[in-house]
């Protein structure tokens, strides 16, 4: 459980451009925060900045808990569940598989109950090859819960999902933010979540 | 290494190397004029007759190419740890003359071998460690043209060469014992007279100096050409 | 389940279901030893004396077919993303890659080894040398490729590549594999060459995770 993100004059460059300048934002336990902007404004990068894959060209992350205080990059790493665009789904793998897989990776017991919760129980033994759109992001939002990780860093969580995973996505996102955790999304739609919003 | 550190300014470094470069120039045209010229009148070896003159072109080349891997691998090391700026630029300009200087060591030392060993290549074990130094430099600089983002062709290209450097050692003794056991003894002995030792030294300076050179000619090439792509990008 | 053996089980499931790549890898492999013959002639003292070369070259050969996708696959489709961030160091996440790679490669290759030693008339004793000297070294070949793969990771044909790089560093694994046969061929002591073999593979393994590790994280910040 972690108490707060700050992100203190952050400062992102990628290839030859400035994608930000000066950023500085604050998320606590509880809360949510939706990035908007444009294409290639930045969001991603932010994404994947605060994730520790990218270093920033200057600024700082800091990461506040029980413990203390941290700006290391592999540590804030070790509180993060990642929802990026793609799914990271394997087509040979069954659903069942590809949920156990990431559940042991992370240290936790696989709970088939979880397929029930995102609605794909009866696709448990289907080859990820055989699983539309919606299913993928759906098994992708169940890997996201299985690592029950505090932070959540979502990329267009909306995305290829219909009416009622986009209403179970807002569920999941509320229960997330209910329970003290801390979710970063970028979108181009509202979460409805009662959140701050950051422009880039 | 905050003497290294002062030159990693772009500026600073065309500033010294500018200065430097006419006095390096002069003294590598110097030393290969007399080092040739000692050279071919020193007098013919009793084993080898007049071709000795080819060792004096020909193990210096071996020398430079060694050291130019070294330098890269300095170079990789400041990239990755120290973050160095101009680290990047110096290695991947020294990487060509490296490879040229590989090249040149291979068939000079086929020519030298030629008459001894009555055909231009019998799998030396010093020829052929150097025939895969040659295949090191290859893939060195193929992993530069094929990365596209430079940061990140320069962070791949430092970890091959660090991973490089620390085989070189390992593949040269693999290959020394691969030559015992195929062919006993290495063929070519390693003493060398004192008659031929000045030339040969005076040689190796020469090279070491047309190296230096050269690379600085390089770095600076490369500085220029960032600064004019800047130039037209701005507009 | 730890980590570890969750990334190794998967590793090894995937290239058991896409469409066999130890399959890929024995039947180069094969091809290879079928095609020496045919092109040096069937001279069965000349093959004797270069089966243990040829099969350690045809060895490594193939087991390079399938490393460019030993990060590739995680990487294009975001998975790396999620296992970078899991309690699994990078570095062991390489070793695991790498142990799933020689489980579904080096070691088919080695357990065929004998047979097509077979089509090269080498004896027993020399042919039992060669298999150990595989065992240990083809660990060796897909800790070095894991180096090239994850450093071509990014790259859309670092296929191409991928073998100018590691190729010249697995000069000393087929130097001393293919000696050890060699020397038992003569009826000559192999066990120095299989001792500098397993003191090489035991580095590789050591130290590639690491390089390996840098490696991948310099691409996802890409």
């Amino acid at each position: 459980m972690i108490s707060s993100l700050t992100a203190e004059k952050l400062v992102c460059v990628r290839g030859d451009k400035k994608l930000f300048d000066g950023l500085n934002f604050r998320v606590t336990a509880g809360q949510a925060l939706a990035v908007e902007g444009a294409n290639g404004a930045g969001k991603t990068s932010l994404l994947r900045l605060i994730a520790g894959f990218l270093a920033p060209a200057a600024g700082r992350l800091i990461v506040k808990d029980a413990q203390g205080e941290s700006d290391d990059a592999e540590e804030r790493g070790k509180v993060i569940g990642w929802l990026g665009h793609q799914d990271g789904l394997k087509p040979q793998l069954t659903v069942l598989e590809q949920l156990n897989f990431f559940a042991h990776l992370y240290g936790k017991t696989a709970d088939g109950a979880l397929l029930d919760q995102i609605g794909l129980a009866r696709q448990a033994d289907l080859p990820c090859r055989y699983l539309s759109a919606g299913q993928r992001r759906r098994l992708a939002l169940a890997r996201l819960l299985a690592s029950a990780r505090p932070l959540w860093l979502l990329d267009e969580p909306f995305a290829a999902l219909d009416t009622s995973g986009q209403a179970l996505v807002g569920q999941l996102m509320a229960r997330h933010c209910g329970a003290g955790g801390i979710i970063i999304a970028a979108t181009h739609e509202p979460l409805g979540l009662g959140n701050e919003s950051l422009k880039l | 290494m905050n003497f290294l550190f002062r030159y990693a300014n772009p500026h600073e470094f065309m500033r010294l190397s500018g200065a430097v470069l006419p006095f390096t120039a002069v003294a590598t045209m110097l030393c290969l004029a007399v080092g040739l010229y000692l050279g071919f009148s020193v007098p013919p070896d009793y084993q080898q007759g007049t071709t000795i003159a080819l060792l004096f072109i020909h193990v210096p080349a071996d020398v430079v190419a060694e050291l130019a891997y070294g330098a890269i691998a300095v170079c990789s090391l400041l990239s990755l740890v120290w973050r160095h700026p101009l680290a990047d630029t110096a290695a991947r300009a020294a990487a060509p003359f490296g490879a040229l200087f590989t090249a040149l060591g291979l068939v000079t030392g086929s020519l030298w071998g030629k008459p001894m060993w009555g055909t231009y290549w019998v799998w030396d074990a010093r020829l052929t460690s150097f025939l895969l130094l040659l295949f090191l430099y290859l893939g060195y600089m193929a992993l530069w043209n094929a990365i596209e983002d430079e940061t990140r062709a320069a962070r791949a290209a430092a970890i091959l060469a660090l991973v490089g450097v620390v085989n070189i050692p390992i593949i040269k003794f693999s290959v020394d014992w691969w030559s015992t056991l195929h062919q006993g003894e290495s063929i070519v002995s390693g003493k060398v007279a004192p008659v031929y030792l000045w030339p040969l030294l005076i040689m190796m300076l020469g090279y070491v100096l047309l190296f230096l050179t050269l690379w600085m000619v390089r770095i600076r090439t490369a500085i220029l050409e960032r600064r004019a792509r800047n130039l037209m990008q701005a507009n | 389940m730890s980590p570890f053996v969750t990334l190794l089980l998967r590793d090894i499931r995937l290239a058991a279901r896409s469409g066999g790549s130890a399959a890929l890898a024995l039947s180069f492999f094969a091809l290879v030893a079928t095609l020496v013959p045919l092109g040096v002639g069937a001279d069965l003292h000349l093959l004797a004396r270069v089966a243990g070369g040829i099969l350690w070259v045809a060895a490594v050969l193939a087991a390079l077919l399938s490393l460019d996708r030993l990060f590739q696959g995680d990487f294009e489709d975001g998975s790396l993303d999620v296992i970078a961030l899991s309690p699994l160091p990078l570095e062991l996440t390489a070793l695991a890659k790498i142990t799933a790679h020689w489980l579904s490669t080096g070691l088919p290759l080695t357990l065929l080894s004998p047979l097509l030693a077979l089509l090269f008339n080498l004896p027993p004793q020399p042919t039992l040398i060669l298999f150990v000297s595989l065992l240990i070294g083809t660990p060796a070949v897909s800790a070095v490729g894991a180096i090239g793969a994850s450093l071509t990771l990014s790259l859309k044909r670092g296929g191409l590549i991928l073998p100018l790089i590691i190729l010249p560093l697995l000069a000393p694994a087929v130097i001393f594999g293919a000696g050890a046969a060699s020397l038992a061929l003569d009826r000559l002591g192999a066990a120095s060459a299989l001792g500098l073999l397993a003191a090489f593979a035991f580095a590789a393994v050591l130290l590639s995770p690491f390089a390996a590790a840098a490696s991948v994280r310099l691409n996802l910040g890409g």
